[in-house]
């Protein structure tokens, strides 16, 4: 039921990019992410499309997992593309009744459309790859200069790796729940809009209740062992960059020069793709 | 010995047999990497006022093989036969079959959600499309069937002991009447008491209503006692399915799964062991009681 939502889940496998230190891999999708919207040209989404197969490939993560984030999304992507389809101004292309096409629309919703679901698909990757703890470890370490300032960085990290890792317990918990009303012959799917807002009572009310339940135990649990924030605390496993993440910044930065220039030169390039293709 | 599939197809006896599993099999995550096979080609069949008990170690699939009973999960391969119906077919309808298999989840108090105990019971029975006054009535007879008092009626079900909200939670299953009651776990997380309370309810309540009930459980020691037919689960088939005695002959093999057949059994085995000639075919203390009486009887005479 609740199982297609892909935020925040880990895909357990054995690869270079699992493996990477996840302040790279942050960094790496932010940089990723940057550069989508810097990149305003064919070559520098061709540029960013080869890189993110490669990422993809070295992942090891089957690509339908990737797909599967994107459905939640392909609402805003269809209102998007049309939006931008119809209501760019410029050179005509196809007039129905009010509406026109321009070029200009056709170039800009493709692009947008590209830049979304690159966007997505960046993103999954990362936490495809990368468990919520390791995640909010890099977080910690990443922030941590904004502690000079009194930003509770510690505690931020701290509830949001809860927070990530209660999402799978809630669900799971949600899942039991409706069974258990389903098996009292609940009904969650058919009526009017009130109707079913009402059916969810029976959901809710259960849900809250053991969540409350799960945190007052985690907080119990943590001053039973002594938690007490931030302050001297060591880490078993401290983050430490290898050279593979050295490496892996470098590639990053090349990533974003070469998208960078190409679309610079892009009519160049263009033409020079243009002349070999027409001597083929 | 229980008739197989084909036998029963064959005598017609399709109508008295309520539930019917053909050659049921269940795939968790069958499109990722790490397919679990939980229910590995299952066949069964539960007769009506059979009280039945389901052992099975931790993910032997015990539970995921009830919520296919009352359709909350669906096969992914076999037939599930209710009354002689279908259940995956597509006119069937499933809340006729919910209300006819009434399932117990594990903490069933985790369900309970209204404002006071007797509203909360009514929420079947109403969901049943039932008139107020029937579904009070209902929900009424259900928290007797359960032992639970006047007193605690109209209290919030969340301010009642463990134990307490364990038996509103049953009764809310109850008040649908329903003709199979499937229990998961009932003693999950009680106290001896509360456990032998619970049990001896449920008896009690399958020699008053004569449905038909399953017990689901991880202890040998909670269900011989009551049940007149055990199957073993393990690793998702079926391993055993027999009367008590005849199950808890293969003591051996239940350890070798992580199970154990009842202590008196080890009692009775040790007693042997120690020269006393006594059998071992024993399932109940009661049992074990009489059959070391007869043995000194004898010894005497």
């Amino acid at each position: 039921m609740l199982r297609d939502i892909t935020l925040g889940q880990y895909y357990q496998a054995d690869s270079v990019i699992h493996r990477l230190d996840p302040r790279v891999k942050l960094g790496g999708t932010i940089l990723f992410i940057i550069s989508l919207f810097l990149f305003d040209s064919v070559i520098g989404y061709l540029v960013a499309a080869v890189f993110l197969a490669l990422v993809i490939n070295l992942s090891k993560v089957p690509f339908r997992f990737m797909i599967k984030g994107m459905k939640a999304i392909v609402f805003l992507l269809m209102i998007t593309v049309v939006f931008n389809l119809f209501l760019t101004p410029g050179e005509p292309l196809v007039a129905v009744w009010k509406f026109t096409i321009t070029k200009e629309g056709v170039r800009l919703a493709v692009l947008l459309a590209i830049r979304l679901s690159f966007l997505i698909i960046g993103s999954s990757i990362m936490t495809l790859t990368t468990t919520p703890n390791q995640l909010t470890d890099g977080l910690e370490k990443m922030l941590g200069p904004l502690k000079k300032i009194k930003v509770p960085v510690h505690e931020i990290a701290m509830m949001m790796s809860i927070a990530l890792r209660f999402i799978p317990i809630l669900m799971e918990e949600t899942d039991k729940i409706m069974k258990a009303q389903l098996a009292r012959c609940a009904d969650f799917e058919s009526g009017n809009l009130i109707k079913r807002a009402k059916g969810l009572v029976p959901l809710l009310v259960p849900l809250f209740i053991s969540a409350f339940r799960r945190a007052n135990d985690l907080a119990m649990a943590m001053e039973a062992r002594c938690y007490r924030g931030g302050e001297h605390r060591t880490k078993m496993k401290p983050l430490r960059y290898a050279r593979r993440d050295l490496i892996a910044y470098g590639i990053i930065f090349c990533y974003l020069a070469v998208g960078i220039v190409a679309g610079h030169y892009e009519s160049i390039l263009l033409s020079f793709i243009g002349i070999t293709g027409g001597a083929i | 010995m229980q008739a197989s599939f084909e036998q029963i197809v064959e005598r017609g006896m399709i109508v008295r047999m309520p539930i019917i599993l053909d050659k049921v099999s269940h795939i968790y995550g069958e499109d990722t990497k790490m397919p679990v096979k939980a229910l590995n080609n299952i066949s069964l069949v539960i007769p009506d006022g059979q009280f039945i008990g389901i052992i099975g170690h931790t993910g032997s699939g015990k539970s995921t093989l009830v919520q296919h009973l009352n359709g909350l999960m669906k096969a992914t391969s076999g037939n599930i036969y209710f009354n002689g119906e279908d259940i995956d077919a597509d006119d069937f309808n499933k809340k006729n079959l919910r209300s006819k298999v009434g399932l117990v989840f594990q903490y069933p108090e985790h369900q309970l959600f209204e404002t006071d105990v007797f509203t909360d019971v009514c929420f079947g029975p109403k969901n049943l499309g039932l008139s107020k006054k029937e579904a009070e009535l209902r929900a009424y007879e259900a928290l007797k069937l359960v032992g639970l008092d006047d007193e605690y009626f109209y209290q919030s079900p969340f301010d009642l002991s463990g134990g307490q909200k364990r038996r509103v939670a049953i009764a809310g299953v109850l008040a649908m009447k329903p003709q199979v009651l499937v229990l998961d776990e009932p003693t999950a997380g009680l106290d001896p008491k509360g456990r032998d309370e619970i049990l001896d309810q449920i008896s009690k309540l399958k020699q008053e209503t004569g449905m038909t009930v399953i017990l689901v459980s991880h202890s040998m020691d909670d269900v011989a006692k009551y049940v007149d037919r055990i199957i073993v689960m393990n690793k998702g088939s079926v391993l055993y399915d027999d009367e008590p005695r005849e199950v808890f002959r293969h003591y051996a093999k239940l350890e070798e799964i992580g199970l154990a057949a009842p202590q008196v059994i080890y009692i009775m085995k040790d007693l042997q062991k120690h020269g006393y000639d006594v059998s071992d075919n024993v399932t109940t203390i009661q049992e074990a009681k009489e059959e070391i009486k007869r043995y000194f009887r004898k010894g005497k005479g």
